[in-house]
Order: C-alpha cells, then structure tokens, then sequence
C-alpha cells in the first residue's frame, strides 16, 4: 500500500508539475508597461512555490513508503515528540520566504495604485451596467458633462444609457462610445463607475482588473504600448448575462486616435 | 479544580430518556445530536455535489435537455453555483466536523458526560435543521433559489429586480444563513463551555488530543465570526425588505430608480469576509486536528511539536480575523490597506507551514499502518500542500490583478478548503465509525473510494490553476461569448469527465456506511489500538460515555512506541506514568 501512496503521490506531482512547467497554458501575451513586471513577480512566485510544493508532496510519498510498517517484528517507531531546533528552522524559512516575496512585489503595486495618473493622461470613464460597458471621452473641453440617474434609458443607446444631462453644456462635446478606443504609448486614466450592480473590469492582455462600485468612481490607470484589440470582461458576478457581459478594447496609434474621436465628434454635431 | 469539575458533572448529568422520540429526535445525547448533525451534513453534501454535477454538465454541454429538469439556463447555472457553495461551506464543512464529530467526541475525549448544556445543544441542531429546510425551500418559490454566489454581494443581492432567484428565493436564503449563524453561536457557547469546565481530572488543556483542540479554537471563531455574519444578514433583510439603504447607495436597474440612496455595497464585503476568512478556518481547522490525531495514531509514533501544533492552530485562529480585505484587493478598497492585509496574509502561511512539516515529522521513522482513515489523513496532507501552495499568489495583490476573480481562486479554496476538509471528514468517519456503530466499515472499499478520489479531485481541481492563469474567469454560465475562452473548452470537458467519475466514487462511500452499520465486523473496544479516551469506554459508548464513572488522566494523548512500555500504545488513563520528557 505504502508503494502504491508514493506512486499515486509522485505522480500526481510529477503530471501537475509538468504542465506549469511547459506552460501549455499560461497568463495571455502582456500589452501594457505593467505586464512585464507583475508577469515577473508572477514567475519567481510560482518557482519558489513550485520547488516547495515538489519537494512536501515527494517526501510525504517517500515517508510514506519508506516507514510503512513492514511486519510486527521489525524494530518500534521511532520514540520522539519532536525538535525544537527543526521547528525554529523551518518557521524562520517560511517567514523570511512569504513576507519577502511580499516586499519584492509591493513596489508594483505601488507604482499601480498608490500613484495618480499623470496630469497629461488620456481620460476614458468606464460605466458598467447589466451587462454591457459604455466608454465616455470628454471631448475637446477636457471635461465630463453632468449625468443623472433619472435620466438613463439603456434602450436609448449610449448617451441616454448613461442619462447624459443635454442641459449640461460640458455634456455638449462627450463622446459615447461602446467600443474602448486608446491611442498607445500613452497613460490611460480610467474613471470606473457602475449604475446598477458590481461589476469588474478586466482587460487580460493589459494586467487590469478592478470592480466598478456603484457609488463609487474609482481612479486607476494602466499604459498600452501594443496596438491590437483586446477582450474587455466583466469578472464580478453581476446577473443572469454576465458571461456576455465583454467588450472590446482598440489600441491605435495617436494619429488614429485623434481622427476617431474627431470624427465621432463631428457625428455629434 | 478537580472538586469543582465534578460539582459541575453532577449538575449536568442527565438520566437516559425513555421515549423513541426524546431519544432520537429531540434528544439531549451529545452522541445522538452528533449523529443528527452528520447525516444533516451528509444529506447537504450529496445535493450539493447533484448541483455541482449539473453545472460541469452545463458548461460542456449548455443545451443539453436532461431527464426532468430540462435545459439549464444560463441564469440556472448562477443559482446552481450559488446554492451549491452556500449548501457546502455551511452545511458541509461547517457542520459535519464541528457539529457532527466534535459534538460526538469532545465530551469523550476531554471525559465529560456530556456538553455543558444539552438543551442548548439539541436547539442549535433543530436551528440549523431548519436553515437547511429553509435553505432548500429556496428552490421551489416563484422565481426559484438566487443567483448572486455564496458571497451575496449587493446591491445584487439586495434588490429583487437585479436578477431571477432575486426575489422571495433571496430572502429564504439569507433567512437561512441568518438561522445558521444562530445555530452556530449556541454551539459555539457549548463547545468552549464544555472544553473550559468539563474537562476530567488530569486532563489539562496541554494533554487534550488536538482535536479537541481544534473544535476548542474553532468555537472560539465561530462565536465571534457568525455574530457578524448574523448581524450583516439582518441588515440585508432590512435593505430588501424594509427599505433601508445599508448596502445600496443610489441605483437604477434597467434605467429604473430602486429608491436607495447613500448605502455602501463595500460595506456587506467587509462583514462578510470578517466572518467569511475565519470561516475558512473553521472548516479546515477540525480536519487539521483530525489528521494530526490520525498521522499520530497510524505511524505508532507520537505526534511531532505537540506545542507547536497548538501554538499554530491558535496563531492561525488569531491572524485568521487580520486578513478578511485580502478578499478586496479589486473592490476599490484603500490600496494602502490592501499592503496590510497582504503583509498579514503571507504571516497566516506559516503556521500553516509548521503544521504541514510536523505532520511530515510525525510520519518521518513511524511505523505506518495503512488503515482506511491513515489513507484519508495522508491525502489530506497532499491537498493541504498543493491547496496551500497557491495561497502565496493570491496573497499578493500584485498577482490577484491577474488571478482573482478566475479559476485560479476556484482551484484554490476548492484544494485547500473544500476537498482537504472532506478529507478530513471522510477520515474522522473510518476512523469513528466502530466506536459510533459499533462495526468496522469495508477496508476494500475504503481504499477504492480513497484512490478515486484522491486522483479525481486533483483532476477535478488541478487543471483550475491553468485554466486562471489564461485568465479563465469563474461563474461564467457559458464559455461561447469570449475568444479567448474558446481554447479552454477541452481542459473544462475533461474536468466534467474527472467529475463524472469522482461523483460516481462517493456511492461506494455511501454503500459501505449503510452496508457496514448492518452487515460490518463487529468492531473491538479499540480497534485501532489507539490512546485517547473514547477508546476506553465501551462501543458505541452508554448515555453518560462511560458507565457511571469518570475516568481520570495521566499521560498525554501521543504516547506510543515508549521504550520500554510492554505495548506500542499507553492509554491516557494508565496510571503507569510516562516519564516526562
């Protein structure tokens, strides 16, 4: 039976093990400034845990082979309640290996979320509703006009989705958009807001993801330096349609940018 | 001490009732109520795994029509998920090794009569028999059971237009949970009661078996974690019902206004993972000091840094309320907190760690006899280091911008704090069931159900790492919608086959218990030759355990292969001293 554990054991450990190592699958190909870094901290994580998780789950099949209990006369279990030495060791190792993976990636967070967006980012206010994203630019004022819950209407179409107040004049020039337009290699500062439930806004490819709150308009910031399309989901359970709750995220270059938005301005008019 | 813990025998004691009714339904037997308490847990964990089984179903084939139910919508699937956590964690993991086999064997095991307060403790088990039925009521009102997941996050959870399930089905379940959280706090008064004042002469707290331990501390936060619990359900009752706006600030559903204003949807995440973290270890600590019993008793060798162990699973508990926000880290919380909470996190993975290399020292140059339990205690230590291992990732929050909210979390908490704890479960039932029923259950079919389900779950469970890291998303009722899901569909398939057969592995379970209870060998005193004091007592154990008197202590609860002692185990109660060490 002990042979039998340790083959179980090991094999399962070696099976898991391979496919983390091969990377058949693995975090999607990273588009924004962040991704190297967290992809970074990601890899030494997962090799120091992985050499941890090996070497428990071979020696707990190893022990439980090699001390199995092979007939009645064979000599008794070792007498001992323990080692103080031992567990002194292994308690400093573990701490010193959890808290300092934990100091290694805080600088990264810091630089994600303690840090304001810079003055000259491009602004898009995300909104999440059941179940669709809507995407407002400000417009050549550089503000968002006034929007009012009394006047949302989500079978209007974007602006009325969103009650854009038209007695706003700073409303006049936003633009409403259902697909993310981002010029890349610029910072964008994303304004999150929701206007019925949870919601969470995850783009994979730029390492982004946070809840849009009812209630709350939440700052955060990411920089795109590949141009493409990127899926946009919604990852905190909002309802019925939240697996279709997705959408697209279009990096282009400033030059397209710029053409898109005026153009869409000149839609307005 | 000793003079005032028989004062408080004889006020406990309680004559054996006569009635089939007094003794089998509304008893005050800690003994019947822990039995009550695990077939209450082992009815939840088969709806729970049917619910878990129609969703792999779903996800592989989303238009399947199956016999009587039909096709499962994809708001089906929601409610699936929803009910299936809720039903596990609370009246799986929760309820079966505290209420079933702590409410069974600490009083025997500490040498009490019974709890400190029957009464208390036969209305802590009607209470939670009824969330149950209130739970599962859930199903059958207009509009079904809800489908906003076990964490209940409004204001989808708080307004009935939010969703289907949203309505009536809503307010049965949070009826339920509020009910739970009663149950558990009076068993938590009679846990911590029982251990303080009831414990025979001899058995201080530092020879008490870790497992009685473990029920000790899991009372402790089961009494502060389920008041918050109980407190945030009343306020969500409040906001559906009465009008208030603890939880929903101003909104519209649909374009609709819903008349809230000004509450905090942050506000419920942060009571609910108050309870929510120290909740996990609930579920986990009893099968910690099951296996630390089982590891012990099976390897004829004393159990590694008993101190340690205690000194762990108390560090484990206290850091367990320090850590609820590693939960929030994407709620749009402070980040500055979140440094906290992580900093807090990575410390709770140590004492995990001491306890996972003590169990390797307590087999480590043992004498391993492979005994159906001892297979359970050593697959619980191979879950609890691949479940523990991914803890460190998820920890950080750097890496939950990646990883939380995906399959990845699923993978984890399913490891760690689902499968482990069964584990768990299923060990403490081989190994108690002589003494509960006075048979031995089929090692033959013990050793199929442990290896089928050991390889299933990792099957189950380990292809959810790959699946979070390509940044498959949990609670997607269907994987057609987003491209990048679209290649994941063959590892989700192959899931649902491993689940089709870890499913159809639990009937053995289910066969040998009932077969056993009637057909089993009949089981020793001591089968197991093992030390602690249920092992003293007769089988199954008379009314007040053990026969009109109490047994007094003098060992610890770990002491076999002593050199020079004439067996490989010397019971608590010899009198023959073993010499400190």
């Amino acid at each position: 039976m002990g042979l039998v554990l340790l083959v179980v054991i090991w094999l399962i450990t070696f099976i898991s093990a391979y496919f983390f190592i091969a990377k058949t699958w693995w975090l999607p190909v990273g588009a924004s400034a962040a991704a190297a870094g967290i992809d970074h901290h990601f890899a030494t994580t997962y090799v120091l845990m992985g050499i941890v998780f090996v070497a428990a789950q071979l020696s707990l099949g190893l022990f439980a082979w090699q001390y199995r209990e092979r007939s009645a006369t064979t000599p008794q279990a070792h007498y001992s309640h323990g080692n103080n030495t031992l567990e002194i060791t292994w308690t400093v190792l573990t701490l010193i290996l959890f808290v300092g993976l934990n100091f290694m990636s805080s600088s990264i967070w810091a630089s994600e979320r303690f840090r304001p967006a810079v003055s000259d980012a491009v602004q898009v206010e995300v909104t999440g509703m059941q179940f669709q994203w809507y995407f407002r630019y400000p417009g050549p004022d550089g503000k968002f006009g006034a929007t009012k819950p009394q006047l949302q209407d989500p079978s209007g179409g974007g602006e009325a989705a969103l009650g854009l107040d038209p007695a706003d004049p700073t409303s006049k020039d936003d633009v409403v958009a259902g697909t993310m337009y981002v010029p890349v290699n610029r910072e964008i500062d994303v304004i999150l807001r929701a206007e019925d439930v949870i919601h969470s806004f995850f783009v994979p490819a730029m390492r982004f993801k946070q809840d849009a709150v009812p209630g709350l308009a939440i700052h955060m910031h990411f920089t795109p330096i590949t141009t493409g399309d990127y899926e946009i989901a919604c990852s905190q359970l909002c309802g019925l349609g939240h697996y279709k709750m997705h959408g697209i995220l279009r990096v282009i270059s400033q030059e397209d940018f710029d053409k898109w938005l005026t153009a869409r301005e000149a839609e307005k008019q | 001490m000793a003079t005032g813990e028989f004062a408080a025998h004889a006020v406990h004691a309680h004559a054996a009732p006569t009635s089939w009714i007094r003794k089998y339904v509304f008893s005050l037997d800690h003994k019947v109520i822990g039995i009550q308490y695990f077939f209450l847990a082992l009815t939840a964990v088969f709806v729970g795994m049917f619910l878990s089984l129609l969703m792999r179903i779903h996800l592989i084939w989303p238009a399947a029509a199956l016999p009587l139910l039909g096709e499962i919508k994809p708001e089906t699937y929601l409610t699936l998920l929803t009910m299936h956590g809720t039903i596990m964690v609370f009246f799986v993991l929760t309820t079966a090794p505290q209420g079933g086999f702590g409410n069974y064997f600490l009083p025997i095991q500490i040498g009490a009569p019974d709890m400190a307060f029957p009464v208390l403790n036969m209305l802590s088990f009607w209470v939670t028999a009824l969330a149950f039925f209130v739970m599962i009521a859930a199903f059958f009102v207009v509009g079904g059971a809800p489908l906003h997941g076990w964490t209940g996050y409004p204001p989808l959870s708080a307004l009935p237009s939010a969703g289907p399930g949203e309505g009536l089905g809503a307010d049965l379940w949070v009826i339920s949970i509020a009910l739970f959280c009663l149950g558990a706090l009076m068993s938590a008064l009679n846990f911590i009661t029982t251990t303080l004042d009831m414990r025979a002469r001899g058995m201080t707290l530092m020879r008490m078996p870790l497992t009685c331990w473990a029920w000790f501390i899991t009372a402790i936060l089961g009494l502060l974690a389920f008041g918050v619990l109980l407190s945030a359900g009343i306020l969500l009752l409040l906001d559906r019902n009465a009008g208030t706006s603890f939880f929903v600030p101003l909104v519209t559903i649909n374009g609709q206004l819903t008349g809230h204003k000004g509450g905090s949807p942050l506000l419920w995440q942060h009571l609910f993972w108050f309870f929510g973290h120290p909740e996990v270890y609930i579920a986990i600590l009893p099968a910690m000091g099951l296996c630390s019993q089982l590891l012990s008793v099976f390897s004829r060798k004393p159990i590694f840094g008993y101190k340690a162990m205690v000194y762990a699973m108390l560090s484990i508990g206290f850091l367990g309320f320090m850590v609820w926000g590693h939960h929030m880290f994407m709620s749009g919380m402070s980040p500055y907190t979140a440094f906290a909470f992580s900093v807090m996190t990575m410390a709770i993975g140590v004492p995990s760690a001491i306890k996972t290399f003590n169990w390797l020292g307590t087999i480590w140059r043992g004498h391993i006899r492979f005994t159906s339990p001892m297979l359970f205690a050593l697959g619980f230590v191979s879950l609890f280091i691949s479940g523990g291992i991914s803890g460190p990732f998820l920890a950080q929050p750097v890496l939950d911008i990646p990883l939380h909210d995906t399959y990845f979390v699923v993978g984890h908490f399913h490891l760690i704090m689902g499968v482990a704890s069964i584990f768990g479960i299923f060990g403490a039932t081989y190994y108690w069931f002589p003494k509960m029923f006075g048979r031995m259950m089929s090692e033959g079919m013990a050793r199929w159900h442990f290896f089928i389900t050991l390889i299933g779950t990792y099957a189950i469970f380990m292809p959810m790492h790959y699946l979070g890291m390509a940044g498959h998303l949990r609670r997607y009722s269907q994987l057609t919608e987003l491209n990048y899901l679209h290649g994941l569909v063959p590892l989700q398939t192959f899931m649902t086959y491993a689940a089709f057969i870890t499913i159809a592995g639990q009937f053995i379970f289910l066969f040998n218990l009932f077969w056993s209870m009637k057909f089993g060998k009949k089981a020793a005193d001591n089968p197991w030759e093992a030390t602690t004091l249920e092992w003293t007592t007769a089988t199954p154990p008379p009314h007040d355990n053990f026969g009109g008197h109490i047994p007094v202590v003098y060992n610890g609860p770990y002491e076999y292969s002593v050199p020079g002692a004439p067996r490989d185990f010397v019971m608590q109660t010899d009198p023959a001293t073993v010499k400190a060490h």
